[in-house]
């Protein structure tokens, strides 16, 4: 039981960034991985400023600034140099591994024994049930934010832009730097799950991001497929599914381990399950017309 | 109210696809004028359009809206004084919001979009009172998604949603290119009375002459970049439909 736990609180962690490729993806209708390189580099923060003996109030700002810095130029990339969107996310994502790797200044960092967002309040003895109830907290404190930002005005522009750039800019307003915000917003809450992640495994490892942008991916579709199906036009709602295909998602791969399939073969089986996932309602579309 | 001072707008220039898209238009467009502009295909009627919205910036000239000099101003820039209606009725309405959500980023127009939220009781009765007035039932249906309505529901809804916030100028781009007749008289006969209502000064492009017949105070007929004939409020009431068949015959 202890195993799905493990993959529930994984899940937790990983909704931050599911809720990041949400407003790059859905809402701005923009193909970002920064992601991998952003996720990492907010573990790197993290581990750095946990082994030097900073504040631990200070570190969860910091790694919000540092993955909002590395959207933001993947966002200056992509609208005032007029670069694909896939392209300066690559850009940026390949430099990152330069940046990160100069940050931590070796391939791993250790954060066995050290404080951690996960020690700072005791709430049960059981170190796992007390990981849930701060990761918890922590999800449900970020999805208050994003909901209600999106709700706001600034965030109906926000959504406007990703849906009629033509409409929005006839209604004032300066889309370029609204997806300069936006890619920032969603890479610094990728940024935030670097953070949550590095503390609850232990470690930071300069490989730890790669290929975790379908992680992200994956738990957005899933999300939307849910949405397409209820037809469910609620941003709280949406919001809801988006963290519950982090946790479905990061189930499905623990029962895959569970069912004994080797390990080496888990990036192939996550592969083949997003295209499952992504290619259900196609199917689905296809037999009842 | 709008005045084009020797504009040029060349795309492409010094390349073999190189466009002189509108070559030296000099225009005076008066405070409440409710301009038609008409001509073929490739005359630079919408380029004219678009550099009064500030979507396309000219490649010389200047052009000032309210006596004051908006010629390096993007269109994002100039929508305190502009609201528009786009050809495509997907471009003037974002399909994935609601009517209200739509409604509420109109009314904010002319200012920044804050962090606070817009959308409360009154602002929902103001947009149902508003909508009601259309005739088209759509007021019960403020929280559907624009998506869902038709082509023609969405025109009369971009063209209410442009006198939502405090609104100088209309420009009309073939808003009835892509609507059936029936619904292409409804938003029409929409703007002709918001342009009244709010003494609007607008621009209307449209390839019906029929409209250019009907609606309107003064018309131009470009051609290669330049205005060819432009006839004023007297002169147009004298203009006969066949007048206009001819221009193009």
């Amino acid at each position: 039981m202890d195993f799905y736990l493990t993959a529930l609180l994984q899940g937790l962690c990983f909704s931050a960034l599911a809720l990041g490729i949400f407003i790059s993806m859905k809402i701005f209708n923009i193909p970002d991985i920064t992601t991998d390189g952003s996720y990492t580099l907010g573990a790197v923060v993290t581990a750095t400023m946990i082994t030097h003996n900073q504040h631990s109030y200070l570190v969860l700002p910091a790694v919000v600034l540092a993955g909002g810095v590395a959207g933001g130029l993947t966002g200056i990339i992509h609208t005032k140099l007029k670069i694909n969107a896939l392209l300066a996310g690559i850009l940026v994502m390949t430099a990152l591994y330069s940046v990160n790797l100069s940050i931590m200044g070796t391939s791993n960092i250790p954060l066995n024994g050290l404080p951690s967002v996960f020690t700072l309040v005791q709430i049960s003895d059981n170190l796992n049930h007390n990981t849930f109830w701060i990761v918890i907290f922590f999800v449900l404190v970020v999805a208050a934010i994003i909901g209600y930002l999106l709700k706001s005005d600034f965030g109906l522009a926000m959504r406007a832009t990703g849906n009629s750039e033509s409409m929005i800019r006839a209604l004032g307003v300066d889309t370029d730097r609204m997806k300069i915000i936006g890619l920032s917003l969603a890479n610094a809450l990728t940024a935030v799950s670097g953070y949550l992640i590095s503390q609850y495994q232990g470690f930071t490892d300069i490989s730890m991001g790669i290929g975790i942008v379908i992680a992200g991916l994956g738990s957005v579709i899933i999300a939307e497929t849910l949405i397409n199906w209820f037809r469910i036009t609620s941003v709280w709602l949406s919001l809801g599914l988006v963290l519950l295909g982090a946790i479905i998602f990061q189930m499905v791969l623990a029962i895959t381990l569970d069912i004994g399939v080797d390990p080496n073969l888990l990036k192939l089986v996550t592969a083949g399950f997003v295209l499952v996932i992504v290619s259900l309602p196609r199917l689905n579309f296809r037999r009842t017309s | 109210m709008i005045t084009f001072s020797n504009i040029h707008k060349t795309y492409n220039p010094g390349k073999p696809n190189q466009v002189n898209a509108v070559n030296g238009i000099t225009l005076d467009i008066k405070d409440q004028e409710f301009l038609v502009i008409v001509g073929s295909n490739g005359s630079g009627k919408t380029t004219l359009l678009d550099m009064v919205a500030g979507s396309v910036l000219p490649t010389s000239g200047s052009i000032t809206i309210d006596g004051g000099d908006v010629t390096r101003l993007r269109d994002y820039q100039r929508s305190k004084w502009i609201a528009r209606v786009f050809q495509n009725p997907l471009s003037g309405t974002a399909s994935e919001l609601s009517i209200l959500d739509n409604f509420r980023l109109a009314a904010i127009r002319t200012r920044s979009k804050g962090l606070g939220i817009g959308i409360n009781d009154t602002f929902k009765n103001q947009v149902k009172e508003k909508i009601s007035t259309l005739g088209l039932g759509l007021e019960n249906k403020i929280y559907q998604q624009m998506g869902t309505l038709s082509g023609g529901q969405r025109q009369a809804l971009t063209l209410l949603m442009s006198v939502m916030d405090s609104c100088k100028v209309l420009l009309l781009d073939e808003p009835t290119a892509a609507l059936d007749p029936r619904s292409a008289d409804v938003v029409m006969r929409t703007a002709d009375e918001l342009i009244r209502d709010y003494r609007l000064t607008s621009i209307l492009i449209t390839h019906n002459l029929k409209d250019a017949f009907t609606y309107g105070n003064r018309i131009i007929l470009m051609g290669e970049g330049q205005v060819k004939k432009d006839i004023s409020a007297d002169d147009k009431k004298n203009l006969k439909q066949a007048d206009l068949f001819d221009w193009f015959s």
